[in-house]
Order: structure tokens, then C-alpha cells, then sequence
């Protein structure tokens, strides 16, 4: 029989930062409890077998209303992605105009979330 | 007078164009009048996630929040100036104001029936929380920082010390970090953490970023720019403890020590404030002490999310419609909203059972397991946790209401 363990999470899903505990026997999920909606179950289980975050940052623009432009991945990341993907966005420069949703960068690092605009330029 | 408006909002952020868009909806005649050179305040350079989780049911950063409603303000042909700054609000009858207002078209004056007073907050600043020291190059607000990073791609510094951990201290020490610097501390002078633990979770807890408690900042040091910082511990009365001073190299200390509601010209037209919220004293339309001038989003109260900014906004515009519909606000009679155990603050101060009331509120100190009682209307609530960095929004009815005398009380109590 493989170790049981807990883990204690605060949900970041939304601002009610629900405590939640999941228990795990090895690789398996016994038990979640602690979350208030379906939503904060799946962060649970996706935290405890790989993390994930939305990324946002701000890339360069050329001749647009704000010398950048905010953007996002559309979708979480792994977390451990994150240094890599910032450093990409780093070296990326965009022609104004910019609209809100506009792809900026497609499947960034194979992770399926593209890069999108979150303010026009 | 060509210059006669229904309602003039001050202010251009996410509770003023709430204002304006519910004013031209209800079929206000509206001027909306915002000082920096664009529309949108503070949420065009919030870039980070967790806006409009309950105004739109969906998650969107501060500017893709903003957008929707800047997009919605153009489509509507709101009339409105940028670059344009009140310099007094002037009460000119009961039913009237003159506003002088600094444009680019030279000084107007400008009459209107109700005021809504949408400016949002000032950052506390260096001088306000007992910060000694050389005043070196190096030392930003977190607003003013995140401006220059957000909005013109500038890094303020490499070495980062953050004092506060409210959730602006918080989101900045991530995108400090996203973004290549290196946030050494987080240092918050209260016994636990300012802002949202989702926050601390993942913003500090993520990247590995130390937060001290119960910690301050009580000198800066330097020559030209910022070399390092004296951090102290401080006892329960928040006083530093002397003989516990360390140094923390760094060449950057950004302040995000607070928020209060910037009220400047509001103040000269006699409003009343409330030492606890810091913002005027209001009845539940959102009504000022004088009759008219109405206020909402943070200029109110300090926010935890702009959903409630947004609400306040749309509340101060039905407000002004009744204003406008009734030449004044009928009188009612207004029961006070006291402040019981736990309570640090609530809004609005005075309400009536003519209709029901969104009531915001805060507690001065965190608390497990307990319940949430207005005794005098027989209403109460269980609720897992309290805590002064979690706005408590709740609904009193009118039917509730009209249960009392001439106070409704709330407070919080263990439970039992």
C-alpha cells in the first residue's frame, strides 16, 4: 500500500479563496473536500497533479495609442512553463492596430493557449 | 444656459462610466469629465486576471473589464472631456451646481442638477506611514510603478523591496517577478496578510517571495538612488521593537500601503466624511450630505473588486434619475446603520425602507466561525470566516427594513 498524503490548498479560482484538502494514496485522489463549486474541485485535482496559471504580461507596440500592449494566455499554462513563455514575450514587438482577443502569439510552446491582447493598441 | 446637464460625473474609471452609461439609459442628460488624457482610470493598466467575476460571470483582466465598458460608453455617444479637471463644486440652489472645470477649451462653468463623484482613491504615500531616510531616487507608489511597467513598458528597478501586502502589493510583487526583477521581501506591518489569499497563494507562494509580518519599513537608505532598507519588527501596538532592525539591500521600495478615497473637491463643497471609511458620509442612494451630490466606486469606500465599483456606479445613476424625477430626494425616514462587534466600517451610513440596499462593510480583525446579526431586524448569517482584506456584500430588503426603529445594528458574533 502506498503512502497516504494531504495537501492543503487555498483555491484561486475566485476571491473566496475557499481552504481545500486533498488526500492521496500514490498517484490516486482519495478524497477532496473544503471547495464550495464544481470549479474549485477541478483546481484541486489539477493542482495536486500539475499546476497551472494564466499568464499576463505586456508586449511592445509600434505606433499604437500606448507604446504596449497587455496581453494574456487564453487559456492556464503549466506553471512550470511560465520563465520560458515571459522570456519569449520579451523579444516580441506587434504593429498597431491592436484589438482586445487578438492572437499575438498561436500555441505558444506547444501548450494549446495562444497569446491574446487584453487592451487595444 | 447652453451648459445644463441632468448630471455631471467626475471621473472616468470603471464607477464614473457605470454612472454615465445608467444615467443615459435612464434618459439623463450626461457630461462625464475625467482629468488624465483617456477614459478607463485605473483597471486600462490592471493586466492581470480576476476582474468581472460577478458584473460579467466571466474572468477578464482589468483591461479587458474596462474595454467592455469604455466600448459600451463610445457606442452610447456619451458626452464627456478628457484632460478636463473640477476645480470646485459650487451649490448653487437646491436643485442646482455650478461646476468650474479646467478644459481644453479654457475655464467652464458648467450647471447641473446632481453631481455624481466618481474619482476613485490616492495611493498613502512615504510620508504617511512612518517611513525615515534619505529621499532617494527609487521609491514609487505601487500605481505609479505599475504605470510605468503596464502602460509604457519601463522597469522600475531590478532589486525589489514591496511594503504592504494588500493585493495591489501582492499582484505587483508577481509582476515584478514575471516580468525579470527580483522581489526580495513583502514586508506588512499587521499580524496577517492584507490581501486575498488567492493572492498570497499565487503571487508570493508561487514565485517563493518572503512576507514578513508584523514587519515595517523604517528607513531607506542610499546616495543618488535607493541602496537598501531598515526593516524592524513591531510589537501588538504596531510600534517597531527596538534591536530587531535588519537590513534589506535593495534598490527599489514601492509603496502599496493603501488606498483612501481622494475627495478633494467634494471636501470644499461641505460634504460630511466618515473617519472610518474615509469617504463622505451616504444614504442608501448614495446621496452625500449635500442634497445632489451623489458618490460611488471607491471615492465611497475602498473596494475589494470593481464589481462592486461598477454596482456603486449604476446605484449613484438611479440615485441622480430620482434626484432629477422628484426635484430631490423625497424625505423618508432614515434608519442609521451602527456599527456593532468586529465592524470597522459600513455603507451606506443612513437607509430607508422605500427600497432594498446593497450594504458593504468591513471587520476590524479576523474571525473563525461565526455569525453575522442585525438584531434589531432579526436577520443573521453563519459564515465560515471573517477577514478585513474580504469585503463583506450583503442585501438588506425593504421588508427587513421597515423592522426597525430607527437603527439597524450589525455585528459579528462567535457562533454558538
Amino acid at each position: 500500500m502506498s503512502e497516504i498524503k494531504k495537501f492543503k490548498l487555498t483555491c484561486i479560482i475566485c476571491p473566496l479563496g475557499c481552504p481545500i484538502e486533498v488526500t492521496m494514496e500514490g498517484d490516486k485522489i482519495m478524497r477532496v473536500t473544503g471547495h464550495r463549486c464544481p470549479r474549485g474541485y477541478e483546481y484541486a485535482v489539477q493542482e495536486v497533479t500539475e499546476p497551472k496559471r494564466v499568464i499576463m504580461s505586456v508586449v511592445k507596440v509600434k505606433g499604437g495609442i500606448f507604446p504596449t500592449v497587455s496581453v494574456k494566455t487564453d487559456k492556464p499554462v503549466p506553471k512550470k512553463l511560465m520563465p520560458e513563455i515571459m522570456k519569449k514575450l520579451a523579444d516580441v514587438e506587434v504593429e498597431a492596430p491592436v484589438h482586445v482577443g487578438q492572437v499575438i502569439i498561436e500555441n505558444i510552446l506547444g501548450t494549446e493557449a495562444n497569446i491574446v491582447a487584453t487592451r487595444p493598441a | 444656459m447652453q451648459n445644463e446637464y441632468d448630471v455631471v460625473v467626475i471621473g472616468g474609471g470603471p464607477a464614473g462610466l457605470a454612472a454615465a452609461i445608467k444615467s443615459k439609459e435612464l434618459g439623463l442628460k450626461v457630461l462625464l469629465i475625467e482629468n488624465r488624457e483617456f477614459i478607463g482610470g485605473i483597471p486600462i493598466q490592471c493586466v492581470h486576471p480576476g476582474f468581472g467575476l460577478h458584473y460579467f460571470r466571466e474572468d477578464l483582466t482589468g483591461t479587458e473589464f474596462i474595454y467592455r465598458l469604455i466600448e459600451k460608453f463610445r457606442e452610447m455617444e456619451i458626452e464627456h472631456y478628457t484632460n478636463a479637471h473640477v476645480l470646485e463644486i459650487i451649490p448653487h440652489s437646491y436643485r442646482h451646481k455650478i461646476l468650474k472645470v479646467v478644459t481644453e477649451k479654457g475655464l467652464l462653468n458648467i450647471m447641473t442638477k446632481t453631481v455624481i463623484y466618481a474619482t476613485g482613491a490616492r495611493e498613502r504615500h512615504i510620508f504617511e506611514i512612518g517611513i525615515t531616510g534619505h529621499r532617494v531616487a527609487g521609491i514609487y507608489t505601487a500605481g505609479e510603478a505599475q504605470t510605468m511597467m503596464d502602460i509604457y513598458g519601463i522597469m522600475p528597478g531590478k532589486e525589489i523591496v514591496i511594503v504592504g501586502s494588500g493585493d495591489v502589493g501582492l499582484i505587483m510583487a508577481r509582476r515584478f517577478t514575471l516580468e525579470g526583477a527580483h522581489v526580495k521581501a513583502v514586508i506588512e506591518l499587521m499580524p496577517y496578510p492584507g490581501g486575498l489569499t488567492r493572492n498570497i497563494v499565487q503571487c508570493l507562494e508561487d514565485f517563493g517571495i518572503p512576507l514578513y509580518l508584523s514587519h515595517a519599513v523604517t528607513r531607506v537608505e542610499g546616495r543618488k538612488r535607493v541602496e537598501k532598507v531598515i526593516i524592524t519588527k513591531v510589537d501588538e501596538n504596531l510600534r517597531p521593537i527596538p534591536g530587531t532592525e535588519k537590513e534589506l539591500e535593495c534598490d527599489t521600495v514601492v509603496l502599496a500601503a493603501g488606498l483612501v478615497p481622494y475627495l478633494k473637491v467634494i471636501e470644499k463643497a461641505g460634504v460630511i466624511i466618515d473617519p472610518a471609511t474615509k469617504g463622505p458620509v451616504v444614504n442608501s442612494y448614495l446621496e452625500t450630505s449635500v442634497p445632489g451630490i451623489f458618490v460611488a466606486g471607491n471615492a465611497l469606500v475602498i473596494n475589494d473588486l470593481v464589481d462592486y465599483v461598477v454596482e456603486q456606479g449604476e446605484e449613484a445613476a438611479m440615485g441622480a434619475y430620482e434626484f432629477v424625477k422628484n426635484e430631490g430626494l423625497s424625505t423618508v425616514k432614515w434608519k442609521k446603520l451602527v456599527k456593532g462587534r468586529n465592524i470597522r466600517l459600513v455603507v451606506p451610513h443612513y437607509v430607508s425602507e422605500a427600497k432594498d440596499v446593497m450594504i458593504y462593510a468591513r471587520v476590524a480583525k479576523p474571525e473563525e466561525n461565526i455569525k453575522l446579526r442585525f438584531p434589531e431586524i432579526g436577520k443573521e448569517m453563519r459564515l465560515p470566516f471573517v477577514k478585513p482584506s474580504e469585503m463583506i456584500r450583503i442585501k438588506l430588503r425593504k421588508r427587513d427594513i421597515a423592522k426597525a426603529e430607527d437603527k439597524i445594528t450589525m455585528e459579528v458574533v462567535p457562533n454558538e
